[in-house]
């Protein structure tokens, strides 16, 4: 088999892992928060969920009817043998899942309103690519779906006000979301120089960091931990029903700044986190990363 | 909020009586028809009774869902219903108290919460607004046991078609807007804003 067809192999497999299945990290968290929810209907909801998981796994069945917007960030060694060729592939790959899986169409032209059928459109798949040292390439792929993309936020701050806007930005977008993107959700924040820095920052801190997972700087750290108990103390509660997790996890990512700007944005992600992580070494083999 | 959720079984048609029993986060499992529709459909289900023509299915006692499902069809012809979580309902806010008054479906299955226009659709008309557990879409459709009929479907396409489906056991429907025109949501919500006013006050930042 050529490398070619066994990278279109490898992200079939991981789209289909991503839309049937959960990441450990995320099971993980739900479990947890199902032990610790006291309100009885919270914790119906959070036994409801914790079926449907394990009946999708059991059936290779969508975990949610969105099957998502379709993102892949890659990490493209420079000695890895195929280079461009790999946007071409992403597209078979999307297209040949749709079918198998099936995935439900999501890609709507805005202008015509029409539905391509296959999840491929105008910059849909969403990739991006990262060349890195080394030989291996690493994909994460991420059905992201519409409900949670909903309450994301954008607020260009004034560096004076921005520790005070930060507070007031995500706290006000999370009871403002409240049981719409399907808490307990993951929230993602990002700050940095410019409006479309923060917001993309802010996505991959929500999708694609380890829920469970604090930032190795000690003082964001610090604040990740702060804001996810004020957003817990809410009591909005798994889908809105006023338990004790509203969010699995808060994420901070940054970028430095420019003088006069502090951009802040805000990401979410539903409990049904629809993510699989990849790598593939130069000789085809590869494996996933965030399943166990 | 609700410590006192009871648990019911509900079997179609509902009563008017059954549905007022009901309180907000009760919890529900159905039987019997429960009936897909989400934005086109609901636009084109008034558009007809507007004009004084009839819906292919009479809606009265039913339940019906905000859902644009993943369905298949298998080689004999029979539809197999693979992913079937709801919708946010919230998107049907503007046309679901003329559609409750209109057909008098006595449930309404969706994700999200809705607002004060059908509290009070089902306040009058006696209707509940309930959730299903938002993503849990393939536990919906292992409770869904088989497609009875499907409308519009060239139309309006898969996701938006008015499908009737036949279900058993399907929940857990948690009860968020009641006959009362209470409102579950809107309770935890106030509290959620009143938590954070005080949070704020605290001017956290400034240990930042």
């Amino acid at each position: 088999m050529e490398i070619e067809d066994k990278i279109l192999e490898m992200l079939v497999s991981v789209i289909e892992e991503a839309s049937t299945t959960m990441p450990s990290d995320v099971v993980d968290a739900l479990k947890k928060a199902y032990e610790k929810e006291d309100n009885p209907v919270a914790k119906k909801q959070l036994e409801a969920i914790l079926k449907n998981i394990e009946l999708a796994g059991k059936s290779r069945a969508p975990i949610c009817q969105d099957t998502g917007t379709p993102y892949f960030y890659v990490k493209l060694g420079e000695e890895f043998p195929v280079k461009s060729k790999i946007y071409e592939i992403i597209q078979q790959a999307i297209r040949e899942a749709t079918r198998r899986i099936p995935l439900r169409p999501n890609a709507v032209d805005p202008f015509y309103e029409r539905n391509s059928g296959d999840n491929t459109g105008r910059f849909i798949p969403w990739v991006e690519v990262e060349v890195v040292p080394g030989n291996k390439l690493e994909v994460a792929f991420v059905a992201k779906g519409g409900g949670s993309e909903a309450p994301s936020t954008l607020v260009m701050a004034t560096p004076l006000e921005a520790r005070k806007k930060l507070w007031e930005t995500i706290l006000g977008t999370i009871v403002e979301a409240g049981p719409k993107p399907c808490p307990p959700i993951i929230i993602g924040v990002g700050i940095g120089a410019g409006s479309d820095i923060a917001m993309s920052l802010a996505k991959k801190a929500a999708v694609l960091r380890e829920v469970g997972s604090r930032h190795p700087d000690p003082k964001v750290a610090e604040l990740e931990e702060k804001l996810l108990e004020a957003v817990n103390s809410l009591k909005i509660g798994p889908h809105g029903f006023g338990g004790a997790v509203t969010a699995l996890d808060l994420h901070i990512e940054y970028s430095h700044r420019h003088p006069a700007t502090y951009a802040i944005a805000v990401s979410v992600a539903c409990w049904a986190l629809r993510r699989a992580k990849a790598v593939m070494e130069s000789d085809g083999s590869w494996k996933f990363l965030d399943r166990r | 909020m609700n410590t006192s959720s009871q648990i019911y079984r509900l079997r179609t048609p509902i009563s008017e009586e059954e549905i007022r029993r009901l309180r907000i986060g009760d919890i529900v499992y159905l039987d019997g028809i429960l009936v897909g529709a989400r934005d086109a459909a609901h636009k084109k289900a008034l558009s007809l009774l507007e004009r004084g023509e009839k819906l292919p299915i009479e809606l009265e006692g039913l339940a019906l869902y905000h859902v644009g499902p993943v369905v298949k069809k298998k080689d004999t012809g029979e539809w197999e219903v693979i992913a079937a979580g709801p919708t946010t309902s919230a998107r049907m806010e503007s046309v679901e108290a003329d559609f409750i008054e209109k057909t008098r479906v006595r449930m309404v299955v969706g994700k999200g919460g809705m607002g004060p226009r059908t509290a009070e659709a089902c306040r009058k008309y006696g209707a509940v607004y309930a959730v299903f557990t938002g993503g849990a879409a393939v536990l919906a459709a292992s409770a869904i046991k088989r497609v009875v009929d499907v409308y519009w479907l060239e139309e309006l396409g898969m996701a938006e078609a008015l499908w009737v489906f036949e279900v058993e056991n399907f929940g857990p429907l948690t009860v968020v807007i009641d006959s009362s025109g209470r409102n579950y949501y809107s309770e935890v919500l106030a509290k959620a804003r009143e938590t954070m006013e005080s949070i704020l006050s605290k001017e956290p930042w400034r240990e930042d």
